[in-house]
């Protein structure tokens, strides 16, 4: 059962159990010798720790970080990758051409180059799925905290509150503030949209992992050695039960990001002066019989980064909850 | 049961209020000219604002403008589309095709979703049981546009297998491809929860018991793990049935079914933002009763439901 844990070293006192070193019972009198024994020199041991080294020894955590740094440089620093100008160098003579010399993806309908339009299409997407986990953890902690940790009336109103918004399908609301706020659409516009109705997840989440520590012994010791119950939230409860709000962030960032492209390819996403890997899905959707590669190459850069949040969501999740990893 | 049920009756009373009140307050109490912003990049015809305003009751106060609203939802009338049909009978007319795309869709999910599941979790950690979770993480990686543009390019365009657009009155044969879609959206999802609920309940006394009395696989894997395995799918059905509402928008969108989402789809791309809100409404208001269905679905199937608190 505990053969996967790290702290469950077979280096136990000898098979006599009569070391004058441990202040127990000898392991012919009670099995759980292994378990009372503490060896000073182990490194000492917490969630975290424990999570990092089961990840590290993943190549799913490793090809998904990888991902995301490249993408994170790319959206920051697209000029490394690109001098091509993504709007203003584009030629109605090179129409849905083919690769060719400085431009190895072809170019679009209008004779822009594919390449050039993802790598600078890249910080608009990694923008979103930022600006909207900001939100929505900003919302999602406070509204999950106060719920879970105060209960009675405070949760009642909160998680009330949160079932509302829950309600409403995100993607379909953004649809709607989308629609009515067609004179203000940028990268914070869409953001807002998306974030307001997605935070009720990360509060749910939080709420029920406040619950089930919000008991524990060392809160309690806490509140006894005279500790206000806003510290106790603070220092104790929220730092033990933050974990899973990690993970659901890590994949609301991909939902984020699958959502901008969702909208703008519905045409009420970002404006046509944006760079959007949805907006040119949207474009290309028309000549997909003919020039396929004008809608694939953006789709499989969005795949991809979707892909890399995800799956380092996934792997944190099973490096953090215990439960995720006996079904491994 | 019947307490049950009229707690949870009850329950969806305020979320029901509160849901109508944000999608009213979303349209009516944003910057600008509510009506003028529904109207993107076009000045509209003066008699046509004159008509939404006094269609939407634009001078009255607000929250007696919401209960107008309401009182408009409660009596089955959503309003004109754009070009003046009843929103009734653009539904009346559209439905049926969703309501076959979305059996069809679940159907298959069922299908797939539970089966693979179901393989996977007995046998946990074997070639079968990594295959599908690789794939479905590369499916949960894909957005629903995109699976439907690449399965429309190879099965439609390369293949010659499916029609590309779904052609008029929808035959059921052009809606497979759609629904195989739609449905993947969703798969893994469902897949997982199945293979997790199936881990679990497979390690159970009960099930080691029925196998120690002599009962053969056969009888033990339908009847004793996936029965008691597949009440937390279906309670995810509901959740996840907001999921297969905006997949169904965009998947009728880019195969040219003509259901709800379709007409959905058509309103957002032209712009058309009174119709836009009209079909968002409806679709919250059966998100919210297919929700209450699964909650007393939940109830029947487990008992220990219906009394806690």
């Amino acid at each position: 059962m505990s053969s996967n844990s790290p702290t469950g070293p077979s280096a136990g006192p000898g098979a006599d159990g009569r070391s004058a070193t441990h202040f127990v019972a000898s392991l012919d009198e009670t099995p759980l010798v292994e378990t009372d024994t503490v060896q000073v020199s182990e490194r000492p041991s917490n969630l975290w720790i424990d999570a990092w080294r089961d990840l590290r020894v993943r190549p799913m955590f490793w090809i998904s970080a990888a991902l995301i740094v490249l993408v994170i440089i790319v959206a920051l620093m697209p000029w490394l990758f690109t001098q091509t100008p993504p709007n203003n160098d584009c030629h109605l003579s090179n129409s849905n051409a083919g690769p060719a010399a400085g431009h190895p993806l072809g170019f679009t309908k209008q004779g822009c180059d594919i390449y050039s339009r993802i790598i600078n299409g890249t910080s608009t997407s990694v923008s979103v799925g930022f600006i909207v986990i900001v939100l929505t953890t900003l919302l999602g902690v406070v509204f999950g905290a106060f719920a879970g940790f105060y209960g009675g009336w405070v949760d009642s109103i909160l998680s009330r509150l949160g079932d509302i918004f829950f309600s409403i399908p995100y993607i379909l609301a953004a649809v709607v503030i989308m629609s009515v706020l067609s004179q203000y659409r940028s990268v914070w516009s869409i953001s807002l949209a998306i974030g307001v109705f997605a935070w009720p997840q990360t509060a749910r989440v939080l709420r029920s992992e406040i619950l089930r520590v919000k008991n524990a012994d060392y809160v309690m010791a806490s509140s006894a050695l005279g500790l206000s119950r806003f510290k106790i939230l603070l220092k104790h409860v929220l730092p033990n039960s933050i974990a899973p709000v990690i993970v659901i962030t890590t994949i609301s960032l991909a939902a984020a990001i699958v959502a901008e492209a969702s909208l703008s390819f519905l045409g009420v996403g970002l404006g046509s002066d944006i760079m959007s890997w949805g907006n040119d899905i949207n474009n290309a959707q028309n000549d997909l019989r003919t020039n396929p590669q004008t809608l694939i190459l953006p789709s499989i850069a969005l795949s991809l980064t979707v892909f890399a949040f995800i799956s380092l969501g996934e792997v944190a999740r099973d490096a953090l909850d215990p439960k995720a990893r006996a079904l491994r | 049961m019947t307490g049950y049920i009229l707690r949870r009756v009850l329950q969806a009373i305020p979320v029901f209020l509160g849901t109508t009140f944000l999608i009213y307050f979303m349209v009516f109490a944003m910057p600008g000219d509510p009506i003028l912003a529904l109207f993107p990049g076009r000045s509209p015809d003066p008699a046509v604002v004159a008509q939404l305003r006094a269609q939407y009751h634009l001078d009255q106060p607000f929250i007696v403008q919401y209960f107008i609203y309401l009182g408009g939802i409660l009596q089955g009338n959503f309003g004109l589309t754009f070009s003046g049909e009843a929103i009734n009978d653009v539904l009346a007319r559209t439905f049926p095709v969703t309501a076959r795309l979305a059996g069809l869709a679940l159907t298959f999910l069922a299908i797939s979703g539970i089966l693979v599941g179901l393989v996977s979790g007995l046998r946990k950690g074997k070639l079968f049981d990594a295959t599908s979770l690789a794939v479905s993480l590369l499916l949960i990686s894909l957005p629903i546009f995109v699976i439907a543009f690449v399965a429309q390019f190879v099965f439609g365009i390369q293949l010659g297998w499916a029609r590309t657009t779904v052609g008029s009155g929808a035959p059921t044969a052009d809606l497979i491809l759609p629904a195989v879609v739609l449905a993947s959206a969703s798969f893994a999802q469902i897949m997982r929860l199945t293979r997790a609920s199936v881990i679990e309940t497979a390690g159970l006394d009960f099930v080691r018991t029925a196998y120690s009395k002599g009962l053969s696989r056969g009888r033990v894997i339908p009847v004793h793990i996936l029965r008691n395995s597949l009440i937390p799918v279906v309670t995810y059905l509901g959740t996840d049935f907001g999921t297969l509402l905006v997949g169904a928008t965009i998947t009728e969108g880019i195969f040219n079914v003509p259901g709800v989402g379709n007409t959905l789809f058509q309103a957002i791309k032209r712009g058309e933002g009174p119709t836009v809100v009209s079909f968002v409404t409806v679709m919250v208001l059966l998100y919210l009763v297919v929700n209450l269905l699964v909650d007393l679905l939940y109830g029947l199937l487990d008992p220990r439901i219906r009394y806690v608190k």
